[in-house]
This record gives structure tokens, sequence and C-alpha cells, in this order.
């Protein structure tokens, strides 16, 4: 018993309703210390929801959780020492500078005020934003948004991050920028839980993944399993003009069918390709006079990971859905 | 050009340049530079929110001006159109008008709070603090410190206007500060009002209009103005009863040298019931929130 290293977070049938509505229900989780854990699922699945009860934000209705051993309900603030919390929204003051808002969370964290400034100094050297040091926040741009919000988490190390939906609206520099922090975090013993609508995010990025819908975890595995269990594989190509997406996805659809829209603008894949329909399919492309940057032939993507786990496709509930993935794979 | 692989396509290699996003090897530097001290102690976790309070008022200093311009029309527009009619002169009608005005303007000044508390919600930054190992009420402990510094102020603005033109108190400094202390204490405990409607409320708008609502019928139902002898009878007794008409009272008296100790209790006793009654509220919906 004692020989086992201890998870970082073990949760069994967390519940929570709002009114009438069950955002989670019945959730299980059990992350290993240093790993890097994704939630992944689309708006409204209730990721959020799970997060907030495992920082010890709001109370489980039923179901309990353990964070490094303590209890999420009994033993909240021992909890509350050991994680940090980089909201969806950003978690951090817009009415405030960037160097205020990190000398503050030092005081609040227990720095003394010399210690909390030169904290404040590193932190912003580290993440590229001396020269924003001075600024209101709220007159970042989202990138830098974001770099702040991780910097004011790592203020002091955690144990334990809950980083919800991090790239969520970033450009895909800004994107790599992240998570490129998100990897230093993990170097350095950092255990993180991700929440991600993004599939190749939490692809790119965990070491496991919990896909989640409606309050449940439906599927559990490495990203290697849950593409194993999905099957035929992938062309996946990316445009040099992400204007022409729309016509190549209607190419590919028509040559292979189910095309599903990656979350980079310029990238599309279609299911159910062998070597030869691909090549065929790609060859369709150039006749069309679409230019293609690069594409390959893999495995299935997360996307129709989730498509043939959920029936239904990852942003199917989300704001930006789009009319040409209503086509169905399954 | 195209190439053919067996997986799936890498993303782009994360590039990050020193000078314009995080830099991987001094992140991690970062990292593993810093152990854990202690946690705060309830005193400097307030404190630091105190700070924060401060800072807000330095970033934005207009917001000050936003609820001290009335009052200062008001000192103005009133001293000159109504002090000889209800005084006999414009000098009289000032002493008698800025005590009341002071009162007004930094209750005004009250409802502020509950908005920024409001603000603070529809933001992610209170998921924040209520994650961290701090004594939880802090936050609304601190953000009480910092605005009782804009409540000073905002008195401190209408005090100078009035000696500018021509406010000269009885009882000279002692008594402006005696008197600027006595509305301090009593907004402290009128903000934990507006605090708790700011928990309760959606949004910082609603929170201003119901601030409002409620302030300006007891600011103007009160002795700010005129003597309530002048006043229907029905009214009359309603203002002489209003804790706002009271603490007008105290704060002539103590910036003319006789003020009643029975009024000045009574003012400290209206804070400390209002402070009893709705600071564990605020505390209370602020956890659950």
């Amino acid at each position: 018993m004692t020989l086992q290293p201890p998870l970082a977070i073990e949760a069994t049938g967390l519940v929570k309703s709002f009114g009438k509505t069950r955002a989670v229900d019945g959730v299980d989780l059990t992350v290993r210390r240093g790993s890097v854990y994704g939630v992944l699922g689309p708006n409204g699945a209730g990721k959020t929801t799970t997060i907030r009860m495992l920082a010890t934000l709001i109370g489980p209705d039923a179901g309990s959780g353990r964070v490094f051993g303590h209890d999420i309900v009994e033993d909240a603030n021992a909890v509350r020492g050991i994680v940090s919390l980089t909201g969806q929204l950003a978690s951090v003051d817009e009415e405030l500078t960037g160097r205020e808002n990190l000398i503050l969370l030092g005081r609040l964290l227990g720095l003394k005020r010399p210690e909390a400034k030169e904290r404040a100094g590193e932190l912003l050297e580290a993440f590229g934003l001396v020269e924003a040091a001075g600024r209101l926040v709220k007159h970042y741009s989202g990138g830098m948004r974001r770099r702040l919000d991780i910097a004011a988490s790592i203020v002091v190390t955690p144990q334990l991050m809950f980083l919800d939906e991090p790239t969520t609206g970033l450009d895909p520099r800004s994107r790599n920028q992240v998570w490129s922090i998100v990897r230093a975090l993990v170097a350095e013993g950092t255990t993180i839980l991700l929440c991600t609508q993004y599939l190749e995010e939490a692809d790119q990025l965990a070491d496991r993944i919990a896909v989640i819908d409606r309050g449940k975890v439906i599927a559990e595995g490495t990203p290697a399993e849950l593409k194993a269990s999905v099957g035929s594989g992938s062309l996946h190509v990316r445009l040099l003009d992400p204007e022409q997406r729309l016509d190549a996805a209607r190419v590919l659809d028509r040559e292979l069918g189910a095309v599903t829209l990656d979350a980079d603008p310029a990238a599309l894949s279609a299911a159910g390709a062998d070597a030869d329909r691909a090549a065929e399919a790609v060859a369709e492309l150039t006749r069309s006079d679409v230019r293609i940057a690069d594409f390959s032939l893999g495995q299935p993507s997360l996307d129709e990971v989730f498509l043939a786990l959920t029936g239904h496709l990852a942003d199917a509930s989300a704001e930006h859905a789009d009319p040409i993935e209503v086509e169905q794979a399954a | 050009m195209s190439t053919i692989t067996t997986t799936q396509a890498p993303p782009p290699a994360p590039q990050a340049s020193p000078t314009t996003g995080a830099d991987e090897v001094a992140v991690r530097t970062a990292i593993s530079s810093i152990a854990r001290p202690p946690n705060a102690n309830p005193l400097s976790a307030a404190l630091a929110f105190g700070w924060r309070g401060m800072l807000k008022i330095k970033h934005v200093p207009e917001q000050l001006l936003d609820v001290t311009i009335t009052p200062v029309l008001f000192v103005v527009m009133f001293t000159y159109l109504f002090g000889g009619a209800i005084s006999g002169s414009t000098g009289d009608y000032l002493d008698y008008l800025l005590p009341g005005i002071l009162v007004m303007s930094v209750l005004f000044t009250t409802i502020y709070s509950g908005v920024a508390l409001n603000t603070d919600l529809t933001k992610g930054v209170v998921d924040r603090f209520r994650s961290l190992p701090i004594w939880r009420p802090a936050p609304l402990l601190g953000s009480l410190l910092g605005d009782s510094v804009r409540y000073v102020l905002a008195g401190t603005v209408i005090i100078v206007v009035g000696l500018i033109l021509g406010f000269r108190p009885g009882a000279g400094v002692i008594g402006v500060i005696a008197a600027l202390g006595l509305v301090v204490i009593f907004a402290v405990g009128m903000s934990w009002v507006f605090a708790t409607l700011g928990l309760l409320l959606r949004s910082p708008s609603a929170v201003l209009n119901a601030g409002f609502l409620g302030i300006f019928p007891l600011t103007f139902l009160s002795n700010v103005f005129v003597e309530p002898e002048t006043l229907p009878a029905g009214l009359e007794a309603f203002v002489e009863v209003n804790p706002i008409s009271i603490l007008v009272t105290a704060s002539r008296g103590l910036m003319e040298g006789n003020a009643q100790a029975g009024d000045i209790l009574i003012v400290l006793a209206v804070a400390a019931a209002l402070t009893a009654v709705f600071a564990p509220l605020t505390t209370r919906l602020y956890r659950k929130h």
C-alpha cells in the first residue's frame, strides 16, 4: 500500500446538479501523479463543473474526491494549498497590471512583499511579459492574458494544476506557446488536469484521456487506445489557403465521406480511407485547384473517436458547429 | 511538396522566442526555483486585498469623480439657488448643507462596493481567489479596507469644495475629521448591505439601480437639505427617525462643536447592527457563489 505512489486525483461517482440539469452525473477519475490527464468533451459536457468540484469551489451533491489524499470536502483547505486553477474565463484581475496581479497572488500565497515582487519579476521574464508588465491586463491580447494566467498559477508551484480550456480562442502561435508551457510544467513534475474541447490538444499533451459527454465518462484510456478502438484510418489534409476548406470538404465528402473539419482552420480529415482511395482523393483535390500544404494517412483522429463513441460529433452542441459536419460516419 | 507519413501530421513545432513569448527553459527554472511558503495569515491576506482596492482607485481615479460630481453640483446649486430663501444667506445655508452633502456623497459611494463585488463575480478572478488557501472573509474585508479609503477621499472632496465656497466649521479641523470619521464608520455598515445586494443581484447595473433606488429617497427624505419642522407632519415623523438624519445631525454637531452624544451613539449602533446582520450574510453568500 504505502509503496504505491499516491494518486493525484481519485474521484468516485461525482454528481452535481443545477436545478433539473445534472451537469455532472457520476464521474469517476483516477489521475496518476506527474501525468497530464485530458478531460475531453464538447461545451456543456460537465468538464468545468468537474474541475470546480475538484478545486473545492463547489461541493458535490454526491460522490467523493481526493486530491493527493486530501478529501475535497472535509479537507478543502489542504486541497487549496496544493492546487492552482486556470479557469475558462481568465482568472486574473483585468483592472490591475500584469505585475500587480502576480505580486497580489504572491502575497496571498504567503510570500513577503519583497519576495512577491522578486517572484513577479522572475515570472514576467520567463513568460515573455516584461514589456507588458506595467499595462492593465484588460489591454492584453488573448495570448498574453493566458500566459499571465498560467504564470499566476505557478507563483507558488502547485502539485496539481487545473487547466480549463487553456487555448480556447487563441491563435495557433499563442496556442503553441501555451502547449510548450504545459510541457515545461510537466517536465518539472506538476500533475495537470487539462480540460479541452480540442481533440488535437488532448492528443498532443495528455498521457491519458477521459472522454466526457453529458456529465458522464464514456471512454477512458491512452490516446492510442482510444484511436485503436475506433478502427479504420483517415486522410488528413492541410491546405495552403484556409478559404478553400469548404471546397476541399465537398471533394473529400464525395470521394471518401465522413469529413470533419479540424481545429486548425486550414486542416480537414476524412475517415474510412485506405491508401488507394486516399491517393485518388488527393489527386481529385489537385484537379479541383485546391492547393495542398501537406497531407497524411494516419490513425483516426480523436474527432472520429468521439463520433464513434457518442454517435454525435464532438462539437455538435458547441456554438461553432459547422453545417458540413452534419455528415455522420457511423 | 506534399509528403505522406504513416502517422498523423504533427503540429508546427512549438517555437517561442524569448522576447515575445514564453521561454521554455526559463519557465522550467521559474517552476523549480520556488519553495512553498507557509500560508498567508488572515491579516496579511486581508491587507493584500486592501492593496488591490487601492490599486483600482489609482488606475481608475475617475470612478471617484462619478460619485462625487453629483454631490458637488448639489452643494453649488443648492447653496446659490436656495441659500437665500432657506437660511437668509448663502453662507449660513452652506454651513447647514455641507455636513449633509458629505453624508450623501459618502453614502452614494457605498453603492459602488456592491457594484465592484458584483463585477468581480462576473470575472474568473474570484474563482482563483476562492481556490487559494486563505482565510475565507479576507477578500471581503480587504475590499472594505480599500472602500474605506474611497469614502475618505469622496468625503474630502466635498469638504474641500465647501471650504472653497466659504464653509467655515465652528469646531475647526478636529471637528471636521471627527465628522468624516463618523460618516465613514456608518458607510462601512451600509456597504455590507450593498455587498449583500451585489451578491444577490445579477448584474452590476442592477446593483447600481437598486442601490440608488434605496439611497435616493433615504437621503432626500432626511434633514440634508431642509429642517424637518418645515415638512408635513407624516413626513416630518419619518425624517426624524431616519438614521441618515441622525447621522447628519451628529456630523453637523461635530463640525460645529455641539454634538449630542446620544446621536453619535445611535449612529454607531446602527452601523454595528447593519454589520452584524449583513457581514455574516455576505460572507456566506460569497462562499457559496
